[in-house]
């Protein structure tokens, strides 16, 4: 604390003689984090400032940029699209930022990646998104670290759906169901599954019985739940209740760590879920070792799956800026298209024409945590290895 | 199939009926305290996530779920007496707006003060190992704790009606809601009068926080959808009468619950369809007169 105080005196001084710039030689690399900190996603968002953090902490303690750092300007969102393009205007032209990296929903996300590739910035957006790939959206800035519907519900429908079985959905009416559902009616079409029903909910939903005994009535092998976050574990708990978990498989897409802890072990055991990080891919990749045991001396427990994507997104950056040699935007671009990395979770690498993260997806299963670890919640069933193969092609997605 | 479709639509009118029965909890506590003291208390959903947060910590250090179920509701209701005495009764004949923008407020700092102390992300909630499992009905499985949750519900209704029907302290209480001015004036201290029915109000609240916890888990913002509906129910029921809120709560539940078995698109907007229309036909809601005093 004593040294802070001095440092910070000594930094107010020398600031005040007009040295700092002499001292620093170089501006720091800056990179914008626009997450919603405040808000119902506000839990994922502070995890993924702690793993951004320690990504531009390592960087740094690995001597930056030939000496020149990287700093992290936070910035909350509130999870509304109108203030997310506004936190990413201020970023670029106040805080004169050279990249930006964030968003925790599709509609934020899209409202930034409008932003920045009006302005030429670089942005790497790291949540749940069909729409950012698409040509109408995408642009040479553009690049998305996280896991898209499309291809999540590929790994997990070519897991779970066998022919001639019966598929109901739970869905959310907003883009992230549609998206969802609209990605696991094609899986179901290929492996030739029939779709039994779909009962749609308005997002925030409290009590799902109503809906229950409709579900129960279609008779499916599996019921999907394509819904996010509190809506997932209520509706999942309470599908349960009603006895539906003893006659069909749960499935919800995106199987949260955040979520899990908050619903309890009962609630969730046995559903089927894909994911794009859980801790103990640490067994099969050093990279995933060192992010927990970076996180670990440094926070407590693990970091969660969209916690990681910060951490693999600023991480990815920053290595194609030391690939680049500069942040200069279009060299860092060129950098990023052909880098092949691998930063927590084994091989990755952007694709060409959409600037899609190809990495693998985990096929979860959630179980009782054993006494002596209460962060073991889940079983990895099944790792879909990296493949252009689960996403769309650059043509449907109206690249030529 | 028709004895299929059959048992599917009985067993979709007990589902209404059950979620009615919860909606019946969570309004009547806002009745009853409007029905008296003419607050309209906009605080009532902050009071029930408060119900379910103090049983959530009580369990901790008892763990026993019918320890809690006695506990919460009188704890709730202290903090209720509290507000009654200390922010709501200044207020006081300065007509109905300034209690109504005092409990707004206190919504809010009760949710954040929540989240200051446990934290912004829900917490798990198990249901009691006695009341697991769901039980075969006519209809087909239920949720045993739903069925619970029922019976509750019925036995604090039977109650209430007991203890202002047929009590001499009921009889103060069904005075003091008709005229304030002549109980006083016979030398009853009615303030005392609208503390205790503040402070049940709230104790109902607060248990129904803590009997919908194992349904949905807790979280700070849990109140919100229930004040809204607990708004409707009213509305539609009549404020501030009870056999109001109990009929109204079962027909929302019941049409909610036959909304979404026709078209489930409607089932969440079916409450407002209802509302709108007893506001057409009678403004001043189904029981509106004929209330609990009359």
């Amino acid at each position: 604390m004593k040294t802070t105080k001095m440092w910070t005196f000594v930094l107010c001084l020398a600031s005040a003689f007009g040295v700092s710039s002499a001292l620093a030689q170089t501006d720091p690399i800056r990179i914008g984090l626009p997450v919603p900190l405040t808000g119902p996603y506000g839990a994922e968002a502070k995890d993924q400032v702690r793993n951004a953090e320690l990504a531009v902490k390592e960087f740094n303690e690995a001597g930056g940029l030939n000496g020149r750092l990287a700093e992290l300007l936070v910035r909350d969102d509130k999870l509304n699209p109108g203030e997310a393009a506004n936190r990413a205007l201020d970023l670029i032209d106040k805080d004169k930022v050279n990249f930006i990296v964030g968003g925790l929903s599709a509609s934020t996300q899209l409202s930034t990646n409008n932003v920045t590739k009006q302005r030429k910035v670089i942005y790497i957006s790291i949540s749940q998104s069909d729409a950012i790939n698409e040509a109408a959206d995408m642009s040479r800035y553009t690049f998305h670290e996280a896991l898209n519907p499309h291809m999540t519900t590929q790994a997990v429908g070519r897991h779970v759906f066998k022919k001639g079985m019966r598929i109901a959905f739970l869905t959310s009416d907003y883009a992230y169901g549609h998206e969802m559902a609209r990605g696991f009616t094609r899986v179901a079409e290929e492996v030739g599954a029939e779709i039994v029903g779909e009962i749609r909910h308005p997002l925030g939903t409290s009590d799902y019985s109503v809906f229950l005994p409709r579900l129960a009535a279609m008779r499916p092998d599996v019921l999907v739940f394509n819904n996010f976050g509190r809506d997932n574990h209520v509706s999942i708990q309470q599908a349960g209740q009603f006895g539906l978990k003893d006659k069909m498989q749960f499935v919800t897409p995106v199987l949260l760590y955040t979520a899990r802890q908050a619903a309890g072990a009962e609630a969730y055991e046995g559903v089927l879920g894909a994911s794009s990080y859980y801790w103990e891919l640490q067994s099969q990749f050093d990279t995933a070792k060192n992010l927990n045991d970076m996180y670990k001396k440094e926070y407590d427990g693990y970091p969660s799956d969209y916690g990681a994507l910060a951490y693999g997104a600023v991480k990815s950056l920053l290595m194609a800026v030391k690939e680049a040699g500069t942040t200069d935007t279009e060299k860092v671009v060129d950098a990023l298209e052909s880098l092949k990395y691998d930063t927590y979770k084994g091989p990755e690498y952007y694709r060409k024409c959409d600037h899609q993260a190809v990495q693998s997806v985990l096929i979860i299963e959630s179980k009782k945590a054993p006494a002596d670890n209460p962060d073991d919640i889940f079983r990895i069933v099944d790792v879909v290895a990296p493949t252009e193969d689960i996403l769309r092609s650059c043509e449907e997605l109206g690249f030529k | 199939m028709d004895a299929f479709m059959l048992q599917l639509l009985g067993l979709q009118l007990f589902t209404g009926l059950a979620l009615g029965a919860i909606y019946v909890l969570m309004a009547v506590g806002l009745s009853l305290i409007f029905g008296m003291l003419t607050v309209v208390n906009f605080a009532h959903g902050a009071f029930f996530m408060v119900g379910a947060y103090v049983g959530y910590f009580l369990y901790q250090y008892f763990p026993n779920f019918w320890v809690c179920l006695i506990a919460v509701p009188l704890l709730t209701g202290v903090v209720g007496i509290v507000v009654e005495r200390y922010l709501v009764r200044p207020l006081y004949g300065r007509g109905i707006d300034y209690p109504l923008l005092l409990t707004f407020g206190l919504g809010y700092v009760m949710v954040e003060v929540v989240r200051i102390i446990f934290g912004k992300q829900g917490l798990p909630v198990g249901t009691p190992d006695a009341l697991q499992g769901a039980v075969n009905l006519f209809v087909g499985p239920f949720p045993l704790y739903r069925l619970f949750v029922i019976a509750v519900t019925v036995l604090v209704l039977l109650a209430l009606w007991l203890f202002i029907e047929r009590t001499s302290f009921g009889l103060i209480i069904r005075a003091g809601a008709r005229d304030p001015m002549i109980v006083r004036v016979l030398g009853v201290d009615i303030s005392r009068i609208w503390l205790i029915v503040f402070a049940i109000g709230t104790g109902i609240a607060g248990l129904a926080g803590y009997l919908s916890a194992p349904l949905q888990g807790i979280a700070p913002e849990m109140g919100t959808n229930v004040l809204i509906v607990a708004f409707v129910v009213t509305v539609v029921g009549g404020m501030g009468s009870l056999s109001g809120a109990i009929v109204a709560g079962l027909l929302v539940g019941i049409v909610e619950s036959m909304a979404a078995f026709l078209y489930p698109e409607a089932a969440k907007v079916s409450m407002f369809i209802i509302m709108a229309l007893v506001l057409l036909i009678r403004p001043m809601g189904l029981f509106g007169r004929a209330g609990l005093m009359s």
